[in-house]
């Protein structure tokens, strides 16, 4: 019964104040799409990042069957060569450079291939084989890359020796700066979101100060007088924080599925579904807001 | 503490209660003592600004005692933390002049609204809505809205939306302040009725007329200090001014706390003295 009436009266409320819920709804849907925006950034880069980024810093890419470079006319790399880079790998004169090392296999490239690309038209072309073995050393001093360079380029079976970081840090950076701007603009929008439920509230608290003064003398509680205002900022919300969970689902499936992924195919992209994790993290941070701001709100101008 | 043995019978104790808005102003309430017991019927008589809204607002807990403590029902309403506050209000029911219903509201929705914003269930309501309606007298005009009705009308719903949850304490703040003499009586028979069933009233008034013919007791507050509380009285104190100290009350075995005595210069009570001339013979 109770429940019954509490819906009522929210069913009321945001009826009467159908341009101010509009207004709530649209601010929330804004703010929460920018602060969704700064996450697929974050998503992004470590979509891009892979399975090594953050584990080693240079890749020595063995030859395989299309090597094309000048070191590889002699074939694929041959099980000696793999031994002798290892060797090499463990010689005092490197060893004192590296932390660490892993060796990643054919099969292991594969399959850290695929979880990357998960969402990529490519994986389905490409086979084991296509693939460079390679080892996967983590520096000391990320700045003595050019050791290994020396060190391993004119070796027998090697490919090509990678700095990995130098080629992704500078458009990581871009798109840090980019999802700082995001925030920003979130963090002034949440601000006006907050300003906004705030007024809501009070309009919607000073409409129906009949109502709440009748209930507040035959001896409603607290929660029955309060709720109803409360749900009506936190539903607003919601709904905001709902489109714009659909929107960042918009634009990974039609802008980044559909046509950056066909423009740069050899950029692994994340996929729709991804998005899709930021959605409850968007509703709890709409909920949040609606929730503190209109129980402030209610503090000072619903007297009970 | 006096009385405190007897906190069932009395309703309502004020113990030296003391009511300041503005320090530089006089008090609101000026040390007042006043017993209201249990089934009573009292009438809060004095000029606008004597101090009677003030002493329903006390009761309610709407506004805290600047010193001094109120009792309802035995309990010291300072003492009863914010969130029991609403369950002080189920048991106090009030009545206002200008009514207060809701406008969008038919008759019957507006006096379930009282019961389901305490959580009433539906069938309990269904069975005890028109119940109370009866009792006011409006039978058959359940699925009305407030302006088809009369003011007289009105105020029996407002009436009936205040004892639904059958509360011990009705007060009424001028609740015939707007309407006709003869609609005022039929007020006064229906809170006459709802007092007959059990339960304390106390209602604020200027209305002489109605006070004359209830000859209910009058408490009669003058800037904040009771003057008068006599049993079965008039609007009117029959006692002359001078006498006013002796504080005559018919139950002589019944004897209210001692009023402080009024410093001011005595003076013939009320404004209109026409308006008294044709008391005795009512």
């Amino acid at each position: 019964m109770r429940l019954a009436f509490i819906l009522g009266e929210i069913g009321s409320g945001l009826r009467r104040n159908l341009s101010m819920v509009v207004s709530v709804i649209l601010v929330t849907f804004v703010s929460l799409t920018f602060v969704g925006a700064a996450g697929m950034l974050q998503l992004q880069i470590n979509q891009m990042k892979g399975y090594w980024y953050d584990k080693v810093q240079v890749a020595v890419f063995l030859c395989s069957d299309g090597s094309t470079a000048p070191g590889c006319a002699a074939g694929p790399a041959t099980p000696e060569q793999q031994e002798n880079l290892r060797k090499l790998l463990q010689s005092p004169a490197v060893a004192q450079y590296v932390n660490d090392f892993q060796f990643e296999s054919k099969q292991d490239a594969y399959k850290h291939f695929k979880d990357q690309f998960s969402n990529a038209p490519i994986v389905d072309s490409v086979t084991p084989d296509q693939l460079p073995a390679s080892f996967r050393i983590n520096l000391k001093d990320p700045e003595k890359y050019e050791v290994i360079s020396e060190n391993f380029s004119s070796q027998a079976g090697v490919e090509s020796v990678i700095d990995q970081r130098q080629l992704l840090e500078r458009l990581f950076s871009a798109m840090n700066a980019a999802s700082l701007v995001a925030v920003s603009v979130a963090g002034v929008m949440i601000v006006c979101a907050i300003l906004l439920i705030a007024t809501t509230i009070r309009l919607s608290a000073f409409s129906r100060r009949r109502e709440t003064g009748i209930m507040r003398l035959v001896g409603a509680s607290k929660t029955v007088i309060q709720l109803p205002f409360i749900l009506e900022g936190v539903i607003a919300a919601v709904i905001g924080a709902a489109l714009a969970s659909g929107t960042l689902w918009a634009v990974a499936h039609f802008f980044l599925g559909e046509v950056l992924a066909k423009q740069y195919p050899d950029t692994a992209f994340i996929s729709p579904a991804q998005t899709l994790l930021l959605a409850p993290a968007l509703v709890g941070l709409g909920v949040l807001l609606a929730g503190t701001s209109s129980l402030l709100t209610l503090r000072r101008y619903l007297r009970v | 503490m006096p009385g405190s043995c007897r906190v069932y019978r009395v309703m309502i104790r004020f113990e030296n209660v003391t009511k300041v808005y503005d320090q530089k102003a006089r008090p609101a309430l000026d040390s007042v003592n006043l017993e209201i017991d249990r089934g009573e019927f009292a009438f809060l008589v004095g000029a606008s600004g004597s101090g009677k809204s003030t002493f329903l607002r006390l009761v309610l807990k709407e506004d805290r005692a600047s010193s001094g403590a109120v009792y309802v029902a035995g309990q010291n309403v300072a003492k009863i933390s914010s969130w029991r506050v609403p369950r002080l209000r189920r048991g106090i029911g009030v009545v206002f002049q200008d009514f207060r219903l809701l406008p969008q509201k038919t008759v019957f929705a507006n006096v379930a609204f009282a019961m389901q914003v305490i959580g009433r269930s539906r069938s309990v309501i269904r069975e005890t809505v028109p119940e109370v309606l009866k009792t006011v007298g409006l039978e058959g005009k359940e699925n009305r809205l407030p302006h088809e009705l009369s003011g007289g009308e009105q105020q029996r719903v407002a009436i009936a939306r205040a004892v639904v949850n059958r509360p011990g304490i009705l007060l009424a703040d001028e609740p015939t302040g707007n309407l006709d003499p003869t609609t005022s009586m039929g007020i006064m028979a229906v809170l006459d009725k709802i007092n007959q069933n059990g339960t304390t009233v106390v209602m604020a008034t200027h209305d002489d007329d109605i006070v004359n013919e209830m000859r209910r007791r009058v408490v009669e507050l003058r800037n904040g200090v009771v003057i008068r509380d006599e049993a079965k009285a008039l609007y009117t104190s029959m006692i002359p001014a001078v006498g006013q100290a002796r504080r005559a009350r018919d139950a002589g075995d019944n004897p209210r706390p001692a009023q402080p005595e009024s410093p001011r210069p005595a003076q013939p009570e009320g404004t209109g003295s026409a308006l008294h001339a044709g008391e005795g013979q009512r």
